[in-house]
């Protein structure tokens, strides 16, 4: 389905998406408090901006660095050329370990490659441990935000998932009691698992190492209980220095939840004594991505969610109606790249009002990036119907200054006299809850020529 | 100095007095000003649709009709932006001529504050406002400060409209969210759209607004047909409107005559 019919439904029930988009900007103000904390934000973001962009201008180099850094720490690293090649990787180090039961810190990742149904189908248990993924997990649905998975979700509606699954109290939908009841259930999933996957939200060049922001702590326990930790990410994760981490630590969680900083900011250098770490790279299209001038600077983007925060649109039709692992204005231009047939509709999802660009914390130019991919979108094809009819004759139309003001007279002509049941036809898209314009009987011009003639007779 | 006004299309034909406003504000700082007729559309409905080569004739004849000109003039914030940052894919860089013409074509209140050093307008306008910020001249020509950005801007409407007598302003609880106009957005993403432009409305009616004013008469086009459909009492103005509504009020009593018996 396209995102206008699944934003429509989204908004009928108005309650609710009201809710949405409340819950969502109460977010994106807390951000605005802490950026506005930092006298030196504008300043941090150009940082960073140069910082991505300089490591994506040599990523071969530093991602081999990373690789030799990593392998003296006694890391095993791998390379996937795809999601399917990441989920064999994957599951063959499982199976190497015997593993039948894994639990799984927050990562976009595996979900962008389908881990978890890949893994369960091969009869491994694969838990979520983020308080947020669990709880869409136990629903069966994907999550709809990258950093709040279950924003989407109403408490009552978690106390019934967590009455049916969990055994809480029928009816019980005080968060308190809730969560207390999803960290008993969770800590009997972290002793009972044979390994744990996490995300990564920086890998560092120079060291080999990486780090991982969670709020939960879920990525510690996931990772420190067994003796078997997978961390997969995306090629685009590095930065070169451990320095870097100074701005970009600052940027993440002010970016993505209003924090100053996460409550958990893990380093991983090597494994623990008697333990085995294993880190996935995965290209899946990124270098692709790498190779486009004019959309490679979106591989910047760090993940923090803050331009689903801030549009206007995702707050109001949530992010399923997205059908992306990574919605929003961000998630707009990463999926049609990759896949145009699939999520043609997603570039035209957006206003075009620039909120996203302004908060995006690496300074990815999204909107006018999701400007370039609709003209993209065109030169592949991918658009038609009577929307480029209509453009194509306007564009005939207005090439033609006489030609202009005769279709400027008929539509005012029209307006002013056709009855309003043929106006306000079921075609007239504008017309269902708004009023068209009054036409005038005089255009400016005509006007103008008037007023010019009476001044100098 | 030599002028021209870009009147966006959809003004020309359905905003006339926009349009006129315009003039009327111009004459009134003793600018010179014509309107060459030849102008249609800037070719942002083709270009924002992704429809590239259907806005590129648009785009050159734009450059055709303005070139030669000291400054182009618009009330508008979007279709200026589209000229000056939507127009590369139609231009090579070392097109002098299109350059020209591009960089010389201006907002509205971005002329009045930037090239005539305007601080003050002598008006009077009674009323309670509420300014409705349209994105592009927002986020595109940075006419004012951003709420995301930490960036210290100057806000050129304001700074105008607030040396009027008797205006006040309305306190928004989001100060620059967008309508929900969006151009096609407006009718391929109808429900959205629309309740985007319900939520501004709504700030607006809590926070007393009498008179909603934009840059752009395409938001206010929007948030307008919302209106009066729910019959809501709240005036929709261009910027340009009130402030020659606003000048107007002070005119000296003999050129008023004058200006009626014409």
């Amino acid at each position: 389905m396209s995102h206008p019919l699944l934003a429509e439904q989204f908004i009928s029930r108005r309650d609710r998406a009201a809710w949405h988009d409340r819950s969502l900007w109460f977010v994106r103000e807390k951000r605005d408090r802490q950026a506005n904390d930092v006298p030196e934000w504008e300043e941090l973001r150009k940082f960073a901006s140069d910082i991505k962009q300089h490591t994506m201008s040599r990523l071969p180099n530093y991602l081999e660095e990373f690789e030799r850094n990593a392998k003296a720490l006694g890391v095993h690293v791998h390379w996937a050329v795809d999601g399917d090649e990441h989920n064999g990787i994957v599951h063959s180090i499982l199976e190497r370990h015997g593993v039948k039961r894994l639990v799984k810190s927050k990562s976009m990742l595996t979900e962008e490659c389908h881990l978890n149904p890949f893994l369960e189908d091969r009869g491994i248990t694969v838990i979520d441990t983020d308080l947020g993924e669990r709880i869409v997990q136990l629903r069966n649905e994907p999550p709809s935000h990258i950093v709040l998975p279950a924003i989407h979700i109403r408490k009552e509606e978690v106390g019934a998932c967590f009455h049916e699954h969990l055994g809480t109290e029928q009816g019980a939908s005080d968060p308190k009691y809730l969560t207390e009841a999803a960290r008993h259930h969770l800590r009997e999933q972290f002793l009972a698992a044979d390994a744990g996957i996490t995300g990564v939200n920086f890998a560092i060049a120079e060291t080999g190492g990486f780090v991982v922001c969670t709020n939960e702590g879920n990525a510690d326990l996931g990772v420190s209980l067994p003796k078997l930790h997978i961390a997969c990410m995306g090629i685009e994760k590095l930065v070169p220095r451990s320095k870097d981490l100074g701005v970009f630590l600052r940027l993440l969680a002010r970016s993505a939840t209003g924090q100053p900083i996460t409550t958990y900011t893990s380093h991983f250098h090597g494994p623990r004594d008697g333990c085995e770490l294993h880190v996935v790279l995965v290209d899946n299209g990124r270098s692709q991505l790498l190779q486009s001038p004019e959309f490679r600077r979106s591989l910047n983007c760090i993940r923090c969610g803050a331009c689903m925060n801030t549009c206007p649109v995702f707050r109001r039709t949530g992010g399923h109606s997205y059908e992306s692992t990574v919605p929003g204005p961000i998630g707009s231009i990463l999926a049609p790249f990759r896949d145009p047939d699939q999520h043609t509709s997603l570039p035209f999802a957006c206003s075009l009002c620039g909120s996203c660009t302004d908060v995006c914390p690496v300074k990815i130019d999204l909107h006018h990036q999701l400007f370039a991919m609709r003209s993209r979108l065109d030169h592949q094809q991918k658009l038609g119907g009577t929307k480029k009819l209509t453009m194509q004759l306007a564009s005939s139309v207005l090439r033609h200054t006489w030609f202009y003001r005769l279709a400027g007279r008929v539509a005012r002509y029209s307006l002013r006299w056709l009855p309003r049941f043929l106006i306000y036809n079921p075609l007239n898209g504008w017309g269902r809850q708004r009023e068209l314009p009054s036409a005038p009987e005089q255009s400016f011009r005509r006007m103008y020529e008037d007023r010019q003639r009476k001044e100098r007779p | 100095m030599n002028v021209a006004l870009f009147i966006p299309c959809y003004v020309d034909q359905f905003y006339p007095q926009v349009g006129m406003a315009t003039v009327e504000v111009l004459e009134h700082f003793g600018v010179k000003h014509s309107f060459p007729v030849e102008q249609t559309c800037c070719g942002q409905p083709m270009a924002n649709s992704g429809y590239t080569e259907q806005a590129r004739p648009l785009a050159e004849k734009y450059v055709d009709v303005f070139d030669g000109y000291d400054y182009i003039v618009a009330p508008s914030g979007s279709c200026v932006a589209m000229v000056r940052h939507h127009y590369s894919p139609f231009f090579d860089s070392n097109n002098a001529r299109a350059s020209t013409v591009r960089e010389r074509t201006m907002e509205l209140s971005e002329f009045l504050v930037n090239v005539l050093n305007i601080s003050c307008i002598h008006g009077r306008f009674a009323h309670k406002v509420g300014i409705h910020q349209s994105c592009h001249g927002l986020r595109e020509l940075r006419l004012s400060p951003s709420s995301e950005s930490c960036t210290e801007r100057a806000d050129l409407l304001t700074s105008l409209l607030e040396t009027l007598d008797g205006i006040s302003f309305s306190t928004l609880q989001r100060p620059d969210e967008c309508c929900g106009f969006g151009g096609t957005f407006a009718v391929t993403e109808e429900a959205v759209s629309c309740m985007m432009g319900e939520d501004r409305i709504h700030d607006h009616l809590q926070a007393e607004t009498e008179i909603l004013t934009a840059g752009d008469m395409s938001c206010l086009m929007h948030l307008e047909g919302i209106i009066r459909r729910q019959q809501l009492p709240i005036r929709v103005m261009h910027f340009a409107e009130l402030i020659a509504e606003a000048i107007q009020s002070v005119v000296p009593v003999e050129t008023a005559n004058k200006r009626n018996h014409r």
